[in-house]
């Protein structure tokens, strides 16, 4: 009602006089309606409906403190390590389980006996605070700019040659420290890390599930194998990092199977050894479908076929899965006969 | 499904009372008889698509070779015989009994060698390291299975199935066999022990009795999945609950 009030007051007061005589006086279509009148509520006109009220958000809140006290007690009662049936979900940590209903429970009864109150007790007439300038008065304005050029003259700036040229050659120079800092990142550029694995010409594939060294004969058509060089250690500070570019599966195919030449050139027996490791985004890709000798990946449906030099059947991956030349050594074990030829994983920048 | 487990088992436990005496004389009467059987059995069920001796067709594969735990794992879950082809048989209810599966399977092993049924001791959790199992699923199965067994989609309408609730025998045979698209993992590779552990891992992540303390497992997804999860139904339902708390009061009716 009072910005009704407000908004007509505040109409130009030169606006009659500038449109008169160009159209017929109508009324404002976007005319401000202000707010509508206050309808009051059953708890405003009826004193038991405002007692019934009063007894609901009482009774939340004594439901929550009952919540918060059956939490502490579940807390000092049920063992840690119980587990309780429970129907659609299973078998639960009892602790979990009634801390976590107990804890809600009190939390939401605080909410709820809250916002209950605010609907229902508490005034909801709606008032209306116009807002102020926020500019300042024009004798506080001229003092400060006063102020300022006082201080400006004092601090001699513009007179003292010297301090203004050697300042600005400090506040110059500065920002070299930050350059020179970032010139050190040049030391931690990937150099050859993106191209190089821990395979080279000679390690011996070592089965991860056993760690012992491969044989040919180990392997079957239609297994999957996964295999790892030798001398590395699960243990070691850097293996992740090194199992991440050079993790390895070894599948066996008929030779006659084999649609890629230099697949086949670099098999041992007709067992190839291609990365894990997409080409696309480099999700760990050991889906293998035995019949279809297709391996799939998990993240974007890359398919790549085993069979035909890990061509890429389907999906967005954009290179063939690297393969790792593998021979027989004279120990009757699989090794490496090289690292890969070309860079595991997902394109990069330099990749070419 | 209950009385079906309770034949199974009932008839599993009679083969092991009985079978002693039938391994003692391997090449005995009882043998060539079980294989007499298996072979009648074969020819009506079976030799429509594998071939009349078993040595494949353009419908079905050759089972030679194949072994008698191929035969107990794809004939004992129902996959075979096959309903209708597909993309991949599914699980289902097992047409033949514990002993014409047995026969079938002494039929397919006298036709080349393969992977033997295992032995309830390979497979059972006794003595089992369940850690070392999680580690070689996650090596060696989670890329299909997830994390905890839960299977998932794989290409043109096939998929790894949820492994919970299945007979840990026939997880075992699984593994050996790698029936259908599953690669297979031979002793050679997968140590006998190595299975064991796996075995074990699975009945304590994914079985009726395994404990999950946080509640909805929400597949086995992962932390990350849990969080988009809590971040869209828990936010949305927070917004919902908003709104309606924002919305007008309820009013007294004008009288």
């Amino acid at each position: 009602m009072s910005s009704q009030e407000h908004s007509e007051a505040a109409l130009p007061s030169g606006r009659g006089d500038a449109h008169e005589g160009t159209v017929a006086a109508r009324s404002d279509p976007f005319a401000d309606p202000g707010l509508p009148p206050h309808e009051p509520r059953v708890q405003d006109i009826d004193e038991r409906a405002a007692k019934r009220s009063e007894r609901v958000v009482a009774f939340l809140f004594t439901l929550s403190m009952l919540a918060t006290v059956a939490f502490i007690v579940a807390y000092v009662a049920i063992p840690v390590d119980r587990s309780v049936y429970l129907f659609p979900i299973g078998r639960v940590s009892a602790t979990n389980i009634t801390l976590g209903t107990t804890l809600g429970v009190a939390l939401f009864c605080l909410g709820a006996a809250a916002i209950h109150w605010a609907r229902t007790l508490m005034s909801d007439v709606e008032l209306v605070d116009q807002r102020h300038p926020v500019e300042s008065t024009p004798e506080i304005r001229s003092k400060v700019l006063a102020d300022f050029k006082e201080g400006a003259a004092e601090s001699g700036l513009g007179r003292r040659t010297l301090i203004r040229k050697t300042m600005l050659g400090a506040l110059t120079l500065i920002p070299l420290s930050g350059l020179v800092l970032l010139g050190g990142l040049s030391k931690a550029a990937p150099g050859t890390k993106l191209r190089r694995t821990a395979w080279a010409r000679g390690k011996t594939l070592i089965n991860q599930n056993t760690l012992q060294p491969l044989r040919p004969e180990d392997i079957e058509v239609g297994s999957l194998t996964f295999a790892m060089p030798k001398g590395m250690k699960e243990e070691d500070h850097d293996f992740q990092n090194q199992i991440a570019k050079a993790a390895v599966m070894l599948v066996r195919l008929r030779p006659e199977d084999i649609k890629d030449k230099k697949e086949l050139d670099w098999s041992a027996d007709g067992i190839v050894a291609y990365s894990r490791i997409c080409t696309h985004v480099g999700c760990p890709i050991t889906l293998y479908e035995q019949q279809t000798h297709h391996v799939l990946c998990p993240c974007h449906q890359s398919t790549f076929d085993l069979s035909d030099g890990a061509r890429v059947v389907f999906g967005p991956a954009g290179h063939a899965l690297p393969q790792l030349r593998i021979g027989i050594n004279k120990d009757g074990h699989l090794e490496a006969l090289g690292d890969f030829a070309a860079p595991v994983g997902p394109s990069f920048w330099e990749r070419g | 499904m209950v009385v079906l487990l309770f034949a199974l088992a009932v008839t599993g436990g009679l083969y092991a009372a009985l079978a002693p005496a039938d391994s003692a004389r391997a090449d005995g009467p009882a043998q060539s008889l079980a294989i007499e059987e298996g072979r009648k059995l074969y020819a009506v069920g079976c030799a429509s698509c594998h071939g009349t001796g078993a040595q494949g067709t353009s419908d079905g594969p050759s089972l030679v070779g194949t072994g008698p735990a191929a035969v107990d794992f794809q004939v004992a879950t129902g996959r075979m015989p096959l309903q209708q082809h597909g993309a991949q048989a599914p699980r289902k209810k097992a047409v033949y009994s514990r002993a014409q599966i047995d026969q079938l399977a002494a039929y397919v092993a006298s036709l080349g060698a393969g992977p033997a049924v295992p032995a309830p001791g390979q497979y059972s959790p006794e003595g089992a390291d369940v850690a070392k199992g999680g580690e070689l699923f996650r090596l060696n199965c989670s890329q299909c299975h997830n994390f905890t067994g839960k299977g998932g989609a794989l290409s043109d309408g096939k998929f790894a199935p949820n492994l919970h609730g299945v007979d840990p025998r026939h997880i075992y045979e699984a593994m050996q066999t790698g029936p259908q698209n599953m690669p297979s993992f031979p002793d050679t590779v997968l140590s006998p022990k190595n299975k064991k552990d796996i075995v074990a891992y699975l009945g304590t992540v994914n079985s009726s009795t395994s404990e999950n303390p946080g509640g909805f497992g929400l597949g086995g997804f992962g932390p990350v999945s849990e969080g988009l999860f809590a971040w869209i139904f828990g936010l949305g339902a927070l917004i919902a609950v908003a709104v309606w708390v924002a919305a007008r009061t309820a009013k007294a009716k004008r009288s």
